[in-house]
């Protein structure tokens, strides 16, 4: 058999393209697109565009039946924020083709079962969303829908399960109630009350200690911070009491009511729950984040309430946007800028409410913290005139709350802010925040400030920073980042240590090699012995204290300097901080150079570690050291602990992995 | 196999969708046009480096731009392993551009997806894929030494010298 591959060594790409499967997977590709973008960028109305594709799908189905069930059931999952579209688009063509209305619903609860058993739980809430919008569309019949729900809030009475478990039946059945609850309550009114009443006993009898941990402020004013299913629940009760009449979901199907109510209805076959393992993996409980009421805008539309069933649908609707297109923030922006409804609900405040909710969730934000301000960015691009007021009145609101706010969410709100008004040229009403300077300054106002310019910055440079500021704030500029070297000055001659940390200047710009910087450094004394045992090179704070200064002195003007420096007399570093003290020691010089520059203290205990100078258990003793009590509540600490913690982390599943992969290999070994 | 079952990935192609073209679309971090007429090896080899290169270049840098300002930008993506400066030719001090290595591909993507096309020093800046940092490339490949793209421009920029090197020896 012939190996010869395709012979393109030159430009033209790589060896071998698959042609295969080139005709079906064009049209398959087509297919998914028309789905996919079914009512965008069209002059013709979405009910139109909706009718037309229905036609064109049901003339596909002889040949690409299988395919189109993939591409639908996928949107279903992935698209939550279009649910209604496409569930319009089911119902058309169950009209059309009752069969395949069936051989859709089956695929689904396949795509359901197999979602729980991965633990793909957030997707599974959709795909139940989406059958119970099938009612609506005369797809499936209410009471077997009610049936499903019924077999999902008697999870609540199983035993011995993490009430997680029963927190996502729960979830998944009330969060599906905007959307069905009229027309399950309409056909099964005494099953629905008794599920309701099933789920308020559960929700008053589980545990909620979850809930300070996750609160981003720990005051209850101006809006509580709820756990998110009592929310749910308080919004659900709203939404009966209202009759079940939702006003803001688009519902594309009504237009069609004449069609689909012709339609013959399918039931859902008996879905049985799969069963607690010990793989499963739940969602985390989460806590609601609410930072704006109706009366933070009082020109525009009214911000719907926090007990509304459409704020739920809204917030629902908006994180589903930044999850589909988080890669790609021009789109996000768009997307979530052209979110329905504009004109009915204060749409900006919405938005940077449920960006601000991200990025402040605890434990972690679902995205890379960065992702958020560039999308911030890009949304004041698009709406220049209205946009960035919005976004300084919640800068605004959040500077007046940082009282009670998680400490961890203060130092993502610095982050943010310095990040964001580094593309804005600094440009922020400093005065208005003058009522921090008569504080004192540990103070989270003040501190919070104070932060912020120091971050500001590292983002550009120390004069800047004095420029920008009135003089008034002075007290709260960060230091100028400069080396404080204490051999420098002709003064410090009666310093311990003055003459050799002269000598290794000298030899350290004469290019000396480490065998002679250790000669040098031989004739340091050691102040906590009486005969200095120069044999082995025990722990002498002296040496380490010249040695370190002179060198980081030398090498001060830039990070990659210090680096080189530290890379070249690695050897040097490694003898004197041997011991657990003369690690301790380094990190203790290190800060007493850099104290005022904070960044460069930290990239060098990043490369300290990564060059095994220093270990991890040196700088955690170092950051709890009573020398730097005075720093503790000062960002850059916990940036360094951080940064450590994760270090280490990385370095445990590497080598984990590793070790795994060598025992798998070993295991293969023996089999031979 | 007796493994947990997996969220994301491996698990969604196991239901039966996968994933949608619209949610796979990354065009931040997809390979731009520029390729290095200078690198050492086919088209072929380039483009296999930068699909997994951790390493991007960063252009429009203004020559006041320090090291120290581009690790703190470039490290909200992730963990930095190096900066290297782009230095002038004959004057060896900074003509606007520079390197940044990540120890990870993931966060090299990041940084093109979200610090790509934002200020730094109020500079749009913008990033590109590198094939990675080799000794000699730190220089600018301008004839006064800088920059290509310093010799010819016509436009006055003081973050970047001034006029461009033609215009100026007028």
């Amino acid at each position: 058999m012939s190996r010869r591959r395709h012979s393109d060594d030159s430009d033209a790409g790589q060896p071998h393209k698959r042609r295969r499967t080139s005709e079906p997977s064009e049209i398959e590709e087509r297919l998914e697109s028309l789905i996919c973008r079914v009512g965008e960028k069209s002059n013709s109305s979405l009910e139109s565009n909706l009718e037309g594709l229905a036609g064109v799908l049901e003339a596909d189905l002889p040949n690409y039946k299988s395919k189109i069930l993939r591409i639908l059931c996928t949107v279903a999952r992935l698209l939550p924020e279009k649910l209604t579209v496409y569930t319009t688009l089911v119902g058309l063509l169950n009209a059309r083709n009752y069969n395949f209305g069936g051989e859709f619903v089956e695929a689904m609860i396949r795509q359901l079962k197999e979602c729980l058993k991965v633990n793909m739980y957030n997707e599974a809430v959709h795909l139940v969303r989406f059958l119970s919008d099938l009612v609506n569309c005369h797809v499936i019949a209410a009471p077997s829908m009610v049936a499903m729900f019924e077999n999902f809030v008697s999870v609540t009475q199983e035993e011995d399960v993490p009430q997680v478990r029963c927190d996502w039946y729960i979830f998944a059945f009330l969060s599906s109630l905007p959307w069905v609850g009229k027309e399950l309550y309409e056909k099964k009114d005494a099953e629905m009350d008794r599920l309701l009443s099933q789920t308020e006993s559960y929700l008053k009898r589980r545990q909620k200690i979850h809930v300070p941990m996750l609160q981003v402020w720990t005051a209850d004013k101006p809006h509580p911070q709820e756990e998110y299913l009592d929310c749910l629940w308080s919004q659900i009760q709203k939404l009966k009491k209202d009759r079940w009449q939702e006003r803001h979901i688009l519902r594309p199907y009504l237009a069609f009511d004449s069609i689909l109510c012709e339609a013959l209805q399918h039931n859902l076959p008996p879905f049985t729950p799969p069963p607690h393992t010990e793989d499963s993996v739940y969602p985390m409980p989460r806590v609601i984040f609410r930072m704006f009421d109706y009366t933070d805008d009082p020109e525009g539309p009214v911000m719907p309430g926090s007990h509304s069933v459409e704020r739920f649908v809204i917030e629902e609707n908006l994180h589903c946007i930044i999850k589909s297109h988080w890669k790609e923030r021009k789109t996000c922006a768009a997307q979530l800028l052209s979110y329905p409804g504009n004109n009915k609900i204060p749409l900006n405040y919405h938005i940077v409410e449920v960006i601000f909710a991200e990025l402040f969730q605890l434990p972690s934000p679902p995205h890379i913290e960065v992702m958020y301000t560039t999308l911030l960015i890009e949304l004041c691009k698009l709406q220049p005139g209205s946009l960035p007021q919005v976004l300084a009145q919640a800068t605004e609101m959040l500077y007046m709350r940082l009282d009670s706010m998680n400490t961890t969410c203060v130092d993502r709100f610095i982050n943010w802010f310095s990040h964001h008004l580094s593309n804005f040229q600094f440009r922020w009403s400093w005065e208005d925040w003058s009522d921090c300077l008569t504080q004192d300054l540990e103070k989270p106002k003040p501190k919070f400030v104070k932060e912020v310019l120091e971050k500001c910055m590292r983002l550009s440079y120390h004069q800047r920073i004095i420029d920008i500021v009135p003089a008034s704030f002075s007290v709260l500029s960060p230091a100028n980042p400069v080396c404080i070297y204490k051999y420098g000055d002709e003064s410090n001659r009666s310093l311990p240590g003055y003459t050799v940390a002269l000598c290794l200047t000298i030899a350290i710009k004469n290019k000396a090699s480490n065998d002679e910087i250790f000669s040098i450094l031989k004739d340091v004394p050691n102040p906590n012995q009486d005969d200095d045992d120069d044999e082995g090179f025990t722990f002498n704070p002296l040496k380490i204290e010249v040695f370190v200064q002179t060198l980081l002195h030398l090498a001060a003007k830039s990070f990659s300097h210090s680096f080189s420096a530290l890379a070249k007399f690695h050897e040097v570093f490694k003898t004197l901080a041997e011991s657990d003290e003369g690690k301790l020691h380094v990190l203790r010089v290190v800060y007493e150079v850099w104290k005022n520059h904070p960044q460069m203290i930290a990239v060098l205990v990043d490369k300290m570690i990564r060059t095994q100078i220093v270990d991890c258990a040196a700088v955690a003793n170092w950051i709890f050291s009573s020398e730097l009590a005075h720093d503790f509540t000062r960002f850059y600490i916990w940036e360094i602990l951080h940064s450590t913690i994760r270090k280490m982390n990385k370095h445990v599943l590497k080598i984990h992995k590793e070790l795994e992969e060598t025992k798998a290999r070993l295991a293969r070994q023996h089999k031979r | 196999s007796s493994g947990r079952p997996r969220r994301g990935g491996g698990a969604a192609a196991m239901c039966s969708g996968g994933t949608l073209s619209i949610l796979r679309s990354d065009s931040y971090v997809d390979l731009s046009q520029y390729r290095d007429q200078h690198f050492r090896g086919t088209r072929y080899d380039q483009e296999r480096l930068l699909r997994k290169s951790c390493t991007l270049y960063v252009g429009n840098l203004s020559f006041y731009t320090t090291e120290e300002q581009i690790h703190e930008l470039f490290g909200k993506s992730g963990d930095i392993k190096k900066v290297i400066m782009g230095l002038d030719k004959v004057k060896k001090t900074a003509c606007g551009f520079c390197f940044v290595e990540y120890y990870a591909r993931g966060d090299a993507e990041n940084a093109m997806r979200y610090i790509n096309g934002t200020r730094l020093d109020d500079r749009i800046i913008r990033t590109d894929w590198d094939a990675g940092f080799k000794e000699g490339r730190q220089y600018g490949r301008g004839r006064s030494g800088g920059q290509v793209r310093d010799e010819y421009r016509q436009d006055y920029d003081a973050g970047r010298g001034g006029y461009g090197k033609t215009v100026q020896c007028q």
